[in-house]
């Protein structure tokens, strides 16, 4: 059995079409995942991410911990901040990419995905085992609601006295959103400006119809997983299981840059990251588009001239660019005259640079 | 709960067919159940005019934001006819899977094999969905 969130009879009533992913039973979209897709881009959507699994430490090392358990140096976040970062095993592989916020001096919040937070959890606990911390899986207490899009600022401000305008992006700081207490991010996996906020399960059904009601105005609509991925895939980010995966170091990714090997002290993985970081990658994660109206999917192999140099992580129909678009990791140097193998039919891709799609700022 | 017009035959591949009491040539397409399982749809490929077809065969697909799924002809016979308008604006599946959503005709030889009534097709979405 799926786990619900604490929104799954909102869902149930805009009509969403419901689906298992990662063991919860999550909103695909509530209408047209196209049509949220454009909130998203042109005015805002509201996403419930409750999934996510929210891991704490606190203590005087846990900074130092997480510096030892991660490839990141996050004993340097100022609080207030959140930094990207990866959790990688002792080859080097990714077992996860994860935002750290760090909320006060001894407190830190990691945010895993929601197919990976149990083992992310228990990694952190064996990890942060000699240092003076505690780790606490607070995953079961938190619902998530994120608002994304180029209104979503007004949208909140509507709701909340907080400084928005004063909140970087990659920054969250706690505050009250229509009375109710929230970790208010200015992350997110959209590509667009918005915020994440992070509410005790039992604030997240006022929070929604709050939100709900602020944006109708702006546009706002409630925005499935379908979009979400759509939306993602745009903006170039990867996705655990399709762009990230154990086999794979953050190098592999073209991701070294979040691998703080300046950082005091060891840290897993440290030693086969440092035995690679200098090496030409055989294969490098590219955008592909389709110069057809088939649409190249996760797993499809990517020819030149008839052979296999590639394969594609994930793939969709882009609004954006109005052609099929995907990320693939193809091999160094084959650039030009590729091809996806769609069942059979060698349909003809352009490569270009990550990402697909970029706000104006 | 789905549309499921009373005066059509279904698969339960969530084709369904029409015309096939009155007329050697039947119309073919996809369901309402499967449109709304399959979200918007994105690109549709169909067999070719001429092309002759048996029962069960995949003829062509119908591609989606998520997914990819293949069209069966659920009868034997020549293709006559395709719907270049849903070619050319798969949306058509979405907003009219019954009628400007049409897929083939086929000029059926021989019986068709398996197909749903009404109730019947109703009984499968229900516990599918």
């Amino acid at each position: 059995m799926s786990r619900p969130t604490p929104l799954r009879d909102v869902h149930q009533s805009l009509g969403a079409t419901l689906t298992d992913f990662a063991g919860w039973l999550m909103p695909l979209r509530y209408g047209s995942e196209s049509a949220e897709h454009r909130a998203v881009r042109e005015a805002a959507g509201l996403f419930d991410l409750s999934h996510m699994g929210e891991i704490f430490l606190t203590g005087p090392q846990a900074g130092q911990a997480l510096d030892y358990a991660l490839v990141g140096h996050l004993s340097a976040l100022a609080p207030g901040r959140a930094r990207y970062t990866m959790i990688v095993n002792e080859r080097g592989g990714v077992l996860d990419d994860l935002i750290v916020y760090r909320l006060g001096d001894e407190e830190f919040m990691v945010v895993a995905n929601a197919s990976n937070y149990e083992k992310v959890a228990g990694e952190l606990r064996e990890r942060a085992g000699p240092y003076d911390a505690v780790v606490e899986d607070r995953s079961d207490r938190y619902a998530l609601i994120a608002v994304q899009g180029p209104r979503a600022q007004e949208i909140l401000a509507t709701l909340t006295d907080a400084d928005l305008d004063g909140l970087k992006y990659y920054a969250g700081l706690p505050g009250q959103v229509d009375g109710r207490q929230a970790l208010i991010a200015r992350t997110g996996y959209t590509g667009e400006d918005g915020f994440e906020l992070f509410v005790a399960n039992q604030d997240a059904v006022p929070l929604w119809h709050a939100i709900t009601a602020a944006g109708e105005p702006y546009g706002l609509k409630p925005a499935g997983l379908s979009s979400r991925d759509t939306l993602r895939l745009e903006a170039g980010m990867p996705l655990y299981g399709n762009e990230l995966s154990a086999e794979l170091t953050p190098f592999d990714a073209g991701l070294g840059r979040v691998v703080k090997f300046d950082k005091p002290g060891d840290f897993v993985g440290r030693s086969a990251l440092e035995a690679v970081k200098d090496d030409s990658p055989r294969r490098r994660l590219v955008g592909l588009v389709a110069r057809s109206r088939r649409v190249p999917r996760h797993g499809y192999p990517v020819t030149k001239d008839g052979v296999v140099v590639g394969e594609v992580t994930s793939g969709a129909p882009s609004q954006t660019l109005g052609k099929p678009i995907a990320m693939a990791y193809v091999d160094t140097g084959a650039d030009s005259g590729l091809a996806v193998d769609i069942r059979g039919s060698h349909e003809p891709m352009d490569l270009v640079e990550l990402p697909f799609y970029r706000r104006n700022k | 709960m789905s549309n499921i017009p009373d005066d059509l035959s279904y698969t339960k591949e969530h084709e369904w067919v029409a015309g096939l009491d009155d007329s050697t040539t039947v119309t073919i397409g996809i369901t309402a159940f499967a449109a709304e399982s399959l979200g918007d749809v994105v690109f549709v490929q169909l067999p070719e005019v001429g092309s002759t077809v048996e029962p069960g065969d995949s003829v062509g697909e119908v591609e989606s934001t998520k997914s990819v799924n293949e069209i069966y002809s659920p009868v034997g016979g020549e293709v006559t006819e395709v719907n270049q308008s849903v070619v050319d604006d798969p949306g058509l599946v979405n907003s009219d899977p019954y009628g400007e959503g049409w897929m083939f005709k086929v000029r059926v030889e021989g019986d068709p094999e398996d197909l749903l009534s009404p109730e019947e097709y109703t009984a499968l979405t229900s516990g599918e969905s």
